[in-house]
């Protein structure tokens, strides 16, 4: 009894991750350009996973029993399926001779996995499509799920897989062990599509937590996929996983319970989690063993201040921030260098760099400006404040700009109240 | 939008290398006309000590150190993006080599192509 209750919490964890692993092992199998086949022996096997373990319980090795499941449907395949011997298989004859038998040990599917991210991670796609079919194929998403995730239409996702999946498709990339060469030459678009899928998480537009967590986690998950392989732990994915560690640490701290949005100052720093800080500090000690420095390096630096109490913190981050506009311009990085530099140098001057930049359809520029006038003058704070949520769409923002502009009202009525 | 480089020059050598304070008002000074995504190339500081500067003139003619006919040296360039040369003006007003009786020259870039 107990059994077939474990099974269904236990199910649908490991069916995304064993389910996209067995998608690339037996992609490996097939070649990229029968995924399909891939992902519906994938899916059949954990169909029938569901359907057995729910009457006999879990099997004491349920991966391997996975597997010699998706071998048979393999072989089944094979066998039964007439379209095969007409058009498959001369298409995958000319790669290596078909096997219904498929290999699979934990090396395989090390590699498997690590050949599946750099194929998904193709220039060949743009960014948004390729976060979708990351979220899809290495992560075993649903389209349902992907579009909770965009705060999309499920048709628009699902047109969105269906464009990035043919130009995957006609991309000849072999799903095996990578060459030094296919490394070097894809591996920085890989850690910026893993970067992307990360923020999308961190700074998501959806108010479900779990959804935002879930992203930020399969992005670490990723990440430790690369840093697992001798050839893809460079220092840059160890600072890419230390930026991640640190971020994710305040997951927890960053939303109340109704999902409202908790400004830094005012977290709670016991909800923090250390154990992610430990690790984001070793993986930033991993990063800085060479000399590099990327843009990954810089804002886990950041990053990593940010976890401390140091008072003298704002200082060494604004020379982070300094680095990093200087090395790639985003409004978001000027507009956060623009905030610790009020941190260092007061609002008075911040507001001359701030009006510098002249992001005015910027929402969160006008909820700078609205913060650093705070002090010195309430109601071109409010005017700021208002602009900003006329321009923001986060129901989150709206609210916590009411009760900013809310509060600065009340002080100013009390002032005069004091006056009088 | 046109190109300027701003070459830094300065007379006194015992003031090129920077305090951290100094430094650190560099980076500020760099970082804002960046954030206005108005910076093209960071360029480089340039190296005025004898043996990390030659000067070669005709006849092959070679000096230790920098060209000091004007009794002045290049110490490093930067190339930014502004409207017109009077921005570009304005943006070198506020950069702190002053403070170390530094100056700015702001040229505008021909673009070949």
């Amino acid at each position: 009894m107990k059994e077939t209750e474990s099974y269904n919490e236990l199910l649908p964890h490991m069916f995304r991750q064993e389910y996209a692993k067995m998608t690339a092992i037996l992609c490996r199998h097939f070649g990229l350009k029968h995924i399909e086949i891939a992902e519906d022996i994938a899916s059949d096997t954990f169909l029938k996973a569901s359907e057995h373990w729910a009457i006999n319980g879990i099997p004491e090795n349920p991966t391997a029993w996975l597997y010699t499941v998706a071998k048979n449907k393999t072989k089944d395949y094979i066998k039964h399926l007439s379209v095969f011997e007409s058009k498959v298989k001369s298409d995958l004859d000319s790669n290596k001779s078909v096997q219904s038998d498929f290999e699979y040990n934990e090396q395989i599917i090390k590699d498997s996995q690590l050949a599946m991210i750099f194929a998904v991670c193709n220039p060949a796609n743009n960014y948004e499509s390729q976060i979708a079919l990351a979220l899809q194929i290495l992560s075993g998403f649903s389209v349902e799920e992907i579009a909770n995730a965009f705060l999309t239409k499920r048709e628009t996702i699902k047109k969105r897989l269906h464009r990035a999946r043919l130009n995957l498709r006609n991309n000849n990339f072999q799903i095996r062990e990578l060459t030094k060469e296919e490394i070097e030459s894809r591996q920085s678009t890989v850690l910026s599509s893993i970067y992307l899928l990360f923020n999308e998480g961190y700074f998501s537009k959806t108010n479900n937590q779990l959804i935002r967590k879930e992203l930020c986690f399969e992005a670490i998950r990723l990440t430790k996929v690369l840093s697992d392989n001798k050839l893809t732990n460079t220092s840059q994915t160890n600072a890419l996983m230390a930026l991640m560690c640190f971020q994710s640490s305040r997951l927890e701290a960053r939303t109340d319970q109704k999902g409202e949005a908790i400004l830094f100052d005012d977290q709670d720093r016991k909800l923090w989690n250390k154990l992610l800080i430990e690790k984001g500090n070793f993986y930033l000690r991993n990063a800085t063993i060479g000399k590099e420095i990327s843009k990954y390096h810089l804002e886990a630096g950041i990053a990593y201040w940010h976890t401390t109490a140091n008072k003298n913190k704002w200082r060494s981050i604004l020379q982070l921030y300094n680095q990093l506009i200087t090395m790639e311009y985003s409004p978001i990085t000027a507009l956060n260098r623009t905030f610790a530099f009020s941190k260092v140098y007061g609002p008075e001057k911040a507001i001359l760099e701030a009006e510098k930049l002249k992001l005015n359809e910027n929402n969160q520029y006008h909820e700078l400006l609205g913060y650093l006038y705070t002090q010195s003058n309430i109601p071109k704070a409010i005017e700021h404040y208002e602009k900003s949520m006329e321009l923001t769409k986060s129901e989150i923002e709206i609210k916590s700009l009411k009760k900013e502009i809310e509060r600065l009202k009340e002080k100013t009525t009390s002032n005069n109240v004091y006056k009088k | 939008m046109k190109e300027f480089t701003l070459i830094f020059r300065m007379s006194d050598f015992e003031k090129v290398k920077p305090s951290p304070e100094e430094m650190q008002e560099r980076m500020n000074w760099l970082a804002s006309i960046a954030s206005q995504n108005k910076l093209v190339d960071k360029g480089n500081s340039l190296i005025p000590n004898a043996e990390s500067a030659k000067t070669v003139r005709s006849g092959d003619v070679v000096t230790d150190g920098p060209y000091t006919e004007i009794k002045e040296f290049i110490v490093g360039y930067v190339i930014v993006r502004t409207e017109d040369i009077d921005e570009a003006v304005e943006m070198a007003k506020t950069n702190p080599i002053f403070k170390i009786g530094g100056n700015v020259e702001v040229r505008e870039v021909l673009k070949r192509d």
